[in-house]
């Protein structure tokens, strides 16, 4: 399975060069790129590892490629995904969010189904690779 | 203008005023031509075509009338009452550009003629009696600016679209629905598999429609548990977070109240209502949503019917307006290119007035006053009826990022299938996001964009095949009055 998260999941893997001109569209708005990474991709996971603080003050793609490659590095099997931060009133949200990096293997989820009274069902949606601890599962 | 003609605009005053008898609204005082509004007035712009032989300012002042404190007779009771300050006030009359007999009237109501938060009792006033009101043959309801004081009694959309795309983690693109079909007839189970199919071929969302209820065919309950089966299925199959609109619509608010509470209790992140359910109701169940974290959508069934003619009714922006204090996250508002009316102006500014915080003067989006809306949440419009993947790069220009593009035959009617309909549109609307971001001309370069996108992908190749030159080239009838003209530099 293909976890479909992101922006530009339905497209083939964005090249690096691809990735530069996502990054130098949202430097041009004024946003703020930050760099984040799990091996959790639950669909409700909000909170992802923050690959060091927003790069509030880069306003170089170069310098945040450098960053992106930095992390791939480090986490070449964990998903990897950009976010580009607008602080305008009224928005102060991500703008723009995408995947740079998967897993080589993408196991997917299990639906765990509770039966309860009058056909209801309790749904719980589980990574196969969370059976394993942080850092192992992929 | 004869004495006589002059006299009868010239409000009355003191003994003369409340003389027992009948008075022209004018000299009632509904016509204030010096009349400076207030920064904390209501203010509204009626279309008014009188009758022959009536003025235009007599008109304007009967509207004015007949929307606040008058009835057709003095009373002295009046002179119980601050009445000065309660008399709505016309203080402005234009002729409207190209149609002969037609004006626009500038009226102005003092905040304390309106309860705090109540779309029933402002409605009441200002599209009450006076619709039907004899000296004119015709009236329409343009545009409305609502004081800060009065918008901050409204708690507005429960959730918003800034939240509303936290919540499901989706940013920087449309969100993509559809509507199953057909709209009627199929069993709770053969639903639930439309819905399944739509959702793990790439939609964020699919919805019922309006006028799915529970009927013989489909009973509620049935509809929401086989419904729920397939959003936590595409949800497992994909990773994303994903919605169907289960429409609560029913008979009695008590009922509707039940079918959310199931909903919620289902897991689903939406509920649904139609227009048609009335104000209050609205309001009630945008209560319920914000008490339950539940977005709320808004169908808007029945609308056309006063919409649609720019003679008499009410101008759709100005449901937007009521529509985002009343508290909805999102509403159907137009296609521009689909096969529902929507001239591309006109829905600019419907969309405009749902989204932005602040919207200025737009004379040729038909935006007549400036708006703050008071950090109320804003509402994501929603494109639905007769769209396409072939139009992705029409429909990115003009509706932009905040909006939700609604594809229900153009899902569900595709050569291979209604997974393969779904993925052929999230693939033409990712590759369009990305080209239009990498700074490309996606007005004149979108069909070949689409094209280059298609050669990955089978189903949006089948998609362009099938519907790529379906238009819908018909006149609008709901176009501004104002055409833009050459500005001096």
């Amino acid at each position: 399975m293909r976890i479909t998260q992101g922006t530009f999941s339905f497209l083939p893997e964005l090249t690096d060069a691809q990735i530069r001109k996502q990054l130098e569209y949202s430097l041009a708005n004024g946003w703020a790129v930050s760099i984040e990474y799990t091996d959790d991709p639950h669909p409700r996971n909000s909170y992802w590892e923050m690959f060091g603080m927003p790069m509030f003050d880069i306003r170089d793609a170069a310098g945040i490629m450098a960053e992106i490659a930095s992390c791939r590095k480090i986490f070449p099997r964990h998903y990897i995904k950009v976010n580009a931060f607008d602080a305008t009133r009224g928005r102060e949200s991500l703008r723009l969010s995408f995947l740079v990096n998967r897993p080589p293997q993408e196991p997917g989820f299990a639906l765990v189904r509770e039966e309860g009274p009058g056909r209801a069902v309790r749904y719980t949606t589980r990574a196969y690779a969370c059976d394993r601890p942080e850092g192992e599962r992929y | 203008m004869n004495a006589t003609v002059a006299e009868q605009k010239r409000a009355k005053t003191g003994s003369e005023r409340y003389r027992a008898g009948v008075l022209k609204y004018a000299q009632m005082g509904y016509w204030q031509p010096d009349y400076v509004p207030a920064a904390t007035d209501v203010l509204a712009l009626f279309r008014i075509t009188p009758q022959e032989g009536v003025e235009p300012e007599e008109a304007a002042a009967a509207v004015a009338g007949e929307s606040s404190t008058a009835t057709w007779t003095v009373v002295w009771t009046d002179r119980l009452t601050a009445c000065e300050r309660y008399r709505a006030k016309a203080y402005r009359v234009d002729p409207v550009p190209g149609s002969p007999g037609q004006y626009f009237a500038y009226i102005a109501y003092d905040l304390d003629l309106f309860e705090p938060g109540s779309i029933a009792n402002l409605t009441a006033s200002i599209i009450g009696n006076v619709f039907g009101f004899k000296p004119l043959k015709a009236l329409r309801l343009e545009d409305m600016r609502f004081p800060s004081a009065y918008v901050k009694t409204f708690s507005g959309p429960p959730t918003g679209i800034v939240v509303e795309r936290e919540r499901l983690d989706k940013f920087g693109r449309p969100l993509l629905g559809a509507t199953i079909k057909p709209k009627l007839g199929l069993s709770g189970r053969n639903y639930g598999r439309v819905v399944f199919e739509a959702l793990k071929g790439g939609l964020d969302f699919t919805k019922d429609d309006e006028n799915i209820n529970s009927q013989p065919f489909m009973h509620w309950r049935d509809r929401f548990l086989f419904c729920m089966e397939a959003v936590n299925r595409a949800q497992a199959a994909s990773g994303e977070v994903k919605g169907h609109y289960l429409n609560v619509t029913a008979g009695t608010l008590e009922d509707m109240y039940e079918r959310a509470e199931f909903a919620r209790d289902l897991g689903s992140v939406i509920v649904m209502i139609d227009l048609v359910i009335g104000y209050t109701a609205i309001q009630s169940m945008s209560r319920w949503a914000r008490r339950n974290d539940m977005i709320l959508h808004l169908h808007r069934a029945g609308h056309s019917t006063y919409t649609r003619q720019k003679s008499h009714g009410v101008s759709f922006r100005v449901i937007s307006k009521w529509m985002r204090l009343a508290g909805v996250d999102h509403i159907h508002a137009g296609t521009v290119v689909g096969k529902l009316e929507g001239d591309p102006n006109s829905v600019q500014g419907f969309y405009n007035v749902l989204r932005e915080p602040h919207n200025p003067v737009d004379l040729q989006r038909g935006v007549f006053f400036e708006q703050d809306w008071a950090g109320l949440h804003g509402v994501m419009p929603v494109a639905s009826g007769g769209i396409h993947a072939g139009q992705m790069h029409q429909l990115l220009h003009y509706l932009g990022e905040d909006t939700i593009l609604q594809f229900g035959g153009g899902t569900i009617g595709h050569p291979m299938g209604i997974a393969a309909g779904a993925t052929a549109n999230r693939v033409a609307l990712e590759a369009m996001v990305l080209a239009r971001n990498e700074g490309r001309d996606i007005w004149n370069e979108g069909p070949q964009i689409l094209a280059a996108a298609a050669r990955e992908c089978a189903p949006l190749r089948a998609a362009l095949d099938v519907w790529g030159e379906v238009t819908f080239n018909y006149a609008s009838t709901d176009t501004p009055d104002f055409v833009p003209t050459p500005q001096v530099a």
